[in-house]
This record gives structure tokens, sequence and C-alpha cells, in this order.
């Protein structure tokens, strides 16, 4: 679906989340628009990004037009640092090594806790979803990122099950549940890009996407929204934003 | 509810293993014959990548059942283990045919329905867990999986206090599976076997089960295994059977030798996600029951997609 701006929704989520990365970096990356994205900002002002996938791959380089399917294929690997095993690279993020997570998600809460298992009662789910991956070691282990398309039915109060936790019920019941680094930094949605309270740990706007109303987000939104007193309006993709993401991704494998 | 074996039941039945030098070389069917109803099988490779599919086809022909099957991420192979009736019990961190197809319509009517089983744990645990089952231990403590909801549907997992630290950590049982099936892109008839490229679970996996079945893409000679020590990853003493299976893993990859056969993939994916019952009968009658081998299969996918693929999964040395 075409914005009137001349953008899809994808490329809109892949290009605002990308500037949320910053050179340096060291990026553990979910399969979608995360791998998309953080090659993307490899491209654009993060060359010195290094970017992990779970099927273990340090310091990826994707090639344009050769997307992986998944972050367990050898198109991940190309002109990569290293290769080792899928356990050795998750326990890079136990051990600290990683800046940020960078995953994509079914559905979310206001604290941040994402859902990749279950929609209904676990016991006689009405959907089984896959299932978390590496998104729960993930979401533990370091600050979070996550790029998702912003829908009433996926912007939940509680969800239904927590996959991968954010800040479990808020205030400090992530680290009394024995988590005690990262946690949910930013949500990048179609519509704004979303933080965290310091103190309630609930979901707080930090910018509108242009073109976006307050109203239109909460309308969007399951639970009462925070807004952030200076939320801004972040800058819409760039022509050159917008090719280069085009450029990595011809086929629209990821920014149909 | 606990499968964690005791110390010296791993023991014992690791010393009755002959783990002299020998060869080992069998059939795709006689291979087979190593995999018992019931039995515990972990899956090498993850997701489309190093599958060892022509083990599971087979199974599927000698129709094995009750086999409780675990593998680190599980694809399309996973829905033929619960479409053919093989097993109905899997062991993952993650369950469908691939993300660029949704959510696996087979997974869900199984699951759904409660004709099968899916136990889930994070990435990381099924990792720690075959460590576990490598070192000769019962567990092995991790710092992710907490404060999440999985940690209610594991009730053979733990949490733990550190007697160190006194932080709160989570115990992860050890898998030892009955039996192991990989597949590598090179090994000897004994079964020193090389990995390129991502080995995943692989090494943990071979070491923790009690037999291990390899298929590969080639049979070397144990002369250029000695001429390379460094590259061999899984030692022939872990090695219980060898099977020579060229594009063993189609239609998943295998790396530096094909990328995976995706008009296959895609019409496979269409349908069985189109009927889960239906569509899954149509595609095990055609190309799991109807092949008379794994040659007639691969011609089933078609000479001019299998090259397709081997192109593409030889270009990885091109970049």
């Amino acid at each position: 679906m075409m914005h009137n701006a001349g953008y899809t929704a994808s490329e809109l989520l892949a290009i605002l989340s990308a500037r949320q990365l910053k050179d340096g970096q060291v990026v553990f990356a979910g399969i979608g628009i995360p791998l998309l994205a953080a090659t993307l900002a490899q491209r654009l002002h993060c060359p010195g990004l290094t970017i992990l996938f779970e099927g273990g791959v340090v310091g990826a380089f994707v090639e344009p037009g050769k997307l992986p399917p998944s972050t367990n294929d050898q198109r991940c690997t190309v002109r990569a640092n290293m290769v080792l095993g899928s356990a050795e690279v998750l326990l890079l993020l136990q051990r600290g090594y990683v800046d940020v997570g960078f995953m994509g998600g079914a559905q979310i809460d206001q604290y941040g806790n994402l859902n990749s298992s279950f929609i209904g009662d676990p016991a006689h789910p009405k959907t089984r979803l896959p299932g978390t991956g590496g998104g729960n070691d993930i979401s533990s282990l370091t600050n979070m990122i996550v790029a998702m398309k912003h829908e009433k039915r996926r912007f939940v109060e509680h969800v239904d099950f927590i996959t991968s936790p954010g800040w479990i019920r808020g205030g400090r019941t992530r680290s009394e549940s024995g988590l005690p680094v990262g946690g949910m930094f930013r949500v990048v949605t179609d519509l704004a890009v979303f933080g965290f309270d310091g103190e309630t740990r609930r979901m707080t706007a930090l910018a509108l996407n242009a073109g976006v109303t307050r109203e239109r987000v909460q309308d969007n939104t399951g639970f009462n929204l925070d807004f952030s007193p200076d939320a801004s309006v972040s800058e819409p993709p760039t022509a050159h934003e917008l090719s280069t993401l085009r450029t990595l991704d011809p086929g629209r494998l990821f920014i149909a | 509810m606990t499968t964690v074996h005791s110390y010296l039941k791993l023991r014992k039945d690791l010393e009755q293993r002959d783990r002299s030098l020998r060869e080992k070389v069998v059939s795709l069917e006689e291979a087979a014959s190593f995999v018992r109803d019931g039995d515990s099988v972990g899956i090498g490779g993850s997701t489309m990548s190093r599958t060892p599919m022509g083990l599971i086809w087979t199974l599927m022909r000698a129709k094995r059942r009750k086999l409780i099957c675990s593998r680190c991420i599980i694809s399309s192979d996973g829905d033929l283990l619960y479409g053919s009736g093989v097993s109905e019990h899997i062991v993952s961190s993650w369950f469908s045919q691939g993300i660029l197809w949704g959510v696996s319509k087979v997974m869900r009517h199984h699951v759904e329905t409660g004709k099968a089983r899916y136990d889930e744990w994070s990435h990381m645990a099924i990792g720690m867990r075959f460590r576990a089952g490598a070192m000769g231990v019962p567990f092995l403590p991790i710092r992710s999986m907490l404060g999440s909801d999985i940690v209610k549907q594991r009730p053979e997992a733990k949490e733990f206090d550190c007697p160190f630290t006194a932080e709160k950590l989570f115990l992860v049982p050890a898998l030892n599976p009955d039996v192991a099936l990989i597949h590598v892109q090179r090994c000897d008839a004994y079964g020193n076997a090389q990995i390129d490229g991502l080995q995943f679970m692989d090494i943990d996996l071979a070491m923790a089960a009690n037999r291990v079945i390899l298929t590969t893409e080639r049979i070397i000679s144990n002369d250029q295994i000695r001429r390379a020590p460094d590259q061999t990853k899984i030692p022939f003493f872990a090695v219980d059977a060898v099977v020579e299976l060229p594009f063993g893993c189609a239609p998943h990859e295998c790396y530096g030798i094909y990328e995976p056969m995706f008009r296959h993939m895609e019409d496979y994916v269409a349908l069985v996600n189109k009927d889960p019952v239906a569509g899954m009968e149509q595609y095990l009658a055609k190309y799991v029951y109807g092949p008379k081998s794994w040659t007639d299969f691969l011609n089933l996918i078609g000479i001019d997609e299998v090259l397709a693929a081997a192109r593409a999964g030889a270009s990885i040395y091109d970049a």
C-alpha cells in the first residue's frame, strides 16, 4: 500500500528503524524488516555496524538483491567476519557483547512485552504462532528495538502470552523477574516512534510520523497511550534512503 | 515429566557402542533401521539449512511412529513429521515453514486440534540443553526465559538461586536424544565429518546423542580427512552410520553446495496451507511415498530447479 508520499508502510518502518541504529554498535537482528533495516543503516550512516544473526553470523554484510529467507541461511554469511555455532552467537548476548537487539513483533503491550506464541488461551489456543526463536533470548539480554505495523489488534493492553519480555508489568518487575539488564528501548511503527517511561515503564510516544495525528495513533492502539510533552515529528524518508532501500530489496521480499 | 537420563545410564549406553575405527557406510533404508518407534530424535541443521531431509523422508516411508523430535528451529520438516504421523511431539524454539510464508497451517492444525504437541523453548535454551547433554551434566543455567510465560509451559526446567551470587537463574535440563540425524558436506567411511559454514548446534547434538546417523553430500577418503584434521567437526567414534546422499537436504539448502529450492517450497506451502490435511496427503503421496528412490524424488523436483539451486549455492564462494 503506497502512501501519498510515494512509499509503503514497510519502507517507512525500515527507514525509521534504521535511523535508530548508531555507527559502531553491535546489533543482533531478526529476519524481515530488522535484517533489512540494519543492512540499510550499514549502507547509510553506520558503515561500522556489526550485525549478528542467530544462525551463527558475526559481522554480516548482506548483498543487495540476495536477502536471506531466514537468519539461518548461507546468504547471511556473505562477507561476514565470522561464522560460528548458533549457541555461541546467542551466548554473546548473555556475555554482554551486544548493544542492541532488533526484532519484529506480532503482538505488543503497554510494557513492551511481545507475544509470538499463542493467540487466546495457551491451553486451547485460537492460534498457535511459531514461537520465540531467538526473540526471548534477545529481549531478555539486550536493549531492544522493535519494528512493527501499528494495528489495534497488535497493540493491546496485556499480551495473551509473554514470549519475549519487555518491562513485564512495569516498574521494577523486569529486574525482579531475574532480568537485571536490557529492556524495551524503542518501538518503531508506521505511525510513530515510542520509548518507555523511566519509572512506570509504560509506552510513550516520542515522535509522530509525518502527517500522523495523536488521535490516529490513539485510535489504532488498544490501551491509553502517553505522549511525551516534547513529542516531535519524524522526518519523512528521503529520496536517498528510499533508493538505497529499494536497491537492497528489489524483489520486495520484506518491503511489500 | 523430566527426561534427563542418569549419568550412569548415559555412560553405560556409550560403553556399549562400538567405537572402533570401522566402516559404517549403509543404504538410506538401512540407516532408517537405526531409529526405533518412540525414540527421541535430534535433527541437525536449522530452519531450511542442512536439514537431513533424506533421512526424514526415509523415516516417513518406513512408517516410523511416535518419535519425539527436537530441532533448534524447525521448518517444513516439522510439518512433514506431523503430517505423515511419524511424530506427534516436537521440541523447538520456532516452528513454521519460513518467515516468507507466515504461520504454518500444518503446525496450527495439529497443535490447535490437540493431535500433536509442540514444546517451545528459547533458541539458546535448546542450545544449552544439547550442550548439557554433550557435556555429560544434567543441566545448564541460563539468563533468558525468566519472567516470560514460556517458563510456565516448561515445568521440566527450574528457576534457581545461584549459590555464589544469589542471582535468579534458569536451569534447563540436558537433552540426550536416542538418535541424531545430521547432514554434512563431507565425511569418510568411518564417520569423520567436515561441516562447512553454519554449524548450528550439530556438534553438541552429535556428542549428546546415543546414536548418530550421518548423511553426506559425498564420502571422501580417510587420507583426505587426515590431511586437514582441523576441518573435522564430528569424530568418527560418535557416528554409527554413514549414507552418501547427494542433495540430501532437498528442497532445503546445504551450505556452499545448493540454496533452497524455492519453487518446490512455494508449491509445497501453497498446497498444504490451502488444506493442511488433504494438501499434505497429496504431497506425501506424490513426493514421499510415490518415488522409487531419493534420486526419483529429485527428478520430481526437476533438474532445472536442482541445478539452479546448486548454482546459487556455489555462488557463496564468489563474494
